[in-house]
């Protein structure tokens, strides 16, 4: 009999959760880019403090993981990646609202090492000895790894530096292996050097053939639109981009 | 960076089988060490060992990159000493997968030297044998099913194992890239057909030794 009752009354708090969940609160998903992922749990919780009850949700990854997941029905609500070129291919899948599309950031590549690592003043010196590995984001599905490749394309260093590169999962990954000493050396962006700062240093800034830009959109399958795109206006109001400046981000004019 | 399917096929053999034997090797060695008597100290024991199969592989990365790292305690003993460094190699891919695969034989094993026949070694022991050569001799040849049983389960998780190796040996083409690793970065990188080559590739290959392990298994069944 007792059993019965708890059991009822379990049933019962679950169909409670279940119905008054989405009354009271939104769970906004937002899949933010691995270089963000620190400024961004700032701006979410900032974000959550202005709308009480709402709740931000970060999915991290390369933004072409995120663009792989949205395009296969992921239930995010706002996409932010770390390039135009993924956006891009976002909105031509359809898989964003691009009338909410904006840039909301920018941000500078840079050549990292490890610490202890003698300092290279070009790129050229990579070919040198003493960095046996360097670590890059896969130019496959990450953009740090995209703008990376095309400099040292454009450097004429792409080819010869091919048994030497160590391709990560994201921009993080390569930081990681930086700051850890397996990797010598690596690219990522300023804003990323920034969290490591005790443990890695920056060489030097690299020139990219396009500036690096963020932009964001609602989601096109979104199941909170609005809120979304209050998010949306939040990550471009004055405050978030003084937040994300504090971050090393620098801000686009609009 | 475009590899064909062949490169990371072999790869994967090749850091399967070194993974396999590694973990039976020790898997077996451990298995003996722990006897068939249970004791508080035992159980405590065989759970420390089992827990690379319970942990999340990336738990088992972090911890093989802290301490085989070129910072770690092993990392920087071996390079100072031999100059080896495991991270992004083939042999770290195999370390990890080994990890990972050690538990399946460890439990297989020991569970199949429990199952001999007491009796048996003990006739051994008393026609003179010393206790080495009673587990070579007796207690080895009369429980190798149950060992290659484990074994086959570990070529099998080695052969899979994704989240460690990612960590500790990284993706690269050619040179750490497993099969899985593999179909991941193709994946990711919206190249569907290439994934879905591996995909089949995978498959054909775990059929190929699931029927191995049949036959291996069955034909000496008494």
């Amino acid at each position: 009999m007792q059993a019965f009752h708890r059991r009822r009354f379990v049933a019962l708090c679950l169909a409670a959760a279940l119905i008054t969940a989405p009354v009271f609160a939104a769970e906004l998903t937002v899949s933010a880019a691995s270089s963000l992922a620190n400024a961004f749990a700032d701006l979410g919780k900032a974000f959550e403090a202005a709308h009480p009850g709402d709740k931000v949700v970060l999915n991290l990854a390369a933004s072409d993981v995120l663009l792989r997941q949205l395009e296969q029905g992921a239930p995010a609500d706002v996409f932010a990646s770390a390039d135009e070129v993924t956006m891009d291919r976002a909105a031509a899948a359809k898989s964003i609202d691009t009338t909410t599309r904006r840039d909301f950031a920018g941000n500078t590549l840079v050549l990292i090492v490890a610490a202890g690592i003698k300092v290279p003043e070009a790129l050229e010196e990579l070919n040198g000895a003493g960095y046996a590995h360097v670590a890059i984001g896969n130019p496959e599905s990450v953009p740090a790894g995209r703008y990376a490749k095309q400099a040292l394309v454009d450097a004429k260093l792409w080819d010869g530096l091919q048994t030497r590169l160590v391709p990560t999962q994201n921009v993080r990954q390569a930081l990681d292996y930086v700051a850890r000493g397996e990797a010598q050396a690596g690219f990522v962006y300023a804003t990323d050097a920034a969290v490591q700062k005790d443990k890695v240093r920056v060489a030097l800034n690299v020139p990219t053939a396009t500036p690096v830009r963020y932009p964001i959109a609602v989601t096109a399958a979104s199941a909170h639109a609005q809120l979304a795109s209050r998010f949306v206006e939040f990550v471009v109001s004055t405050d978030a981009q003084a937040a994300l400046g504090r971050y090393g981000f620098t801000s686009v004019a609009p | 960076m475009p590899v064909g399917a062949l490169t990371p096929l072999l790869l994967t053999l090749k850091v399967a089988l070194c993974a396999t034997l590694l973990a039976t090797l020790f898997g077996v060695l451990f298995a003996r060490m722990l006897g068939r008597k249970r004791s508080v100290t035992r159980d405590v024991a065989e759970s420390v060992l089992t827990l690379p199969l319970v942990l999340p592989p990336t738990v088992l990365g972090y911890y093989l990159l802290v301490v085989l790292g070129r910072n770690g305690a092993i990392g920087s003993w071996l390079l100072d000493h031999f100059g080896i460094t495991l991270i992004f190699t083939w042999q770290g891919a195999v370390i990890a997968a080994a990890i990972a695969a050690f538990p399946l034989i460890l439990r297989s094993a020991r569970a199949a030297f429990t199952d001999v026949d007491r009796s048996l070694e003990q006739a051994a022991r008393t026609l003179g044998l010393r206790e080495p050569a009673v587990f070579f001799r007796v207690t080895l040849p009369l429980a190798w099913r149950g060992v290659l049983a484990g074994a086959l389960l570990a070529f099998a998780r080695a052969m899979g194992e994704f989240g460690a190796t990612l960590m500790i040996a990284g993706s690269l083409p050619g040179r750490t890239q497993t099969l899985a690793l593999a179909i991941y970065d193709a994946v990711m990188a919206g190249d569907d057909a290439r994934a879905a080559t591996l995909v089949w590739i995978s498959l054909l290959l775990a059929i190929v030794v699931l029927l191995i392990a049949a036959r291996l298994l069955q034909r000496h069944t008494p």
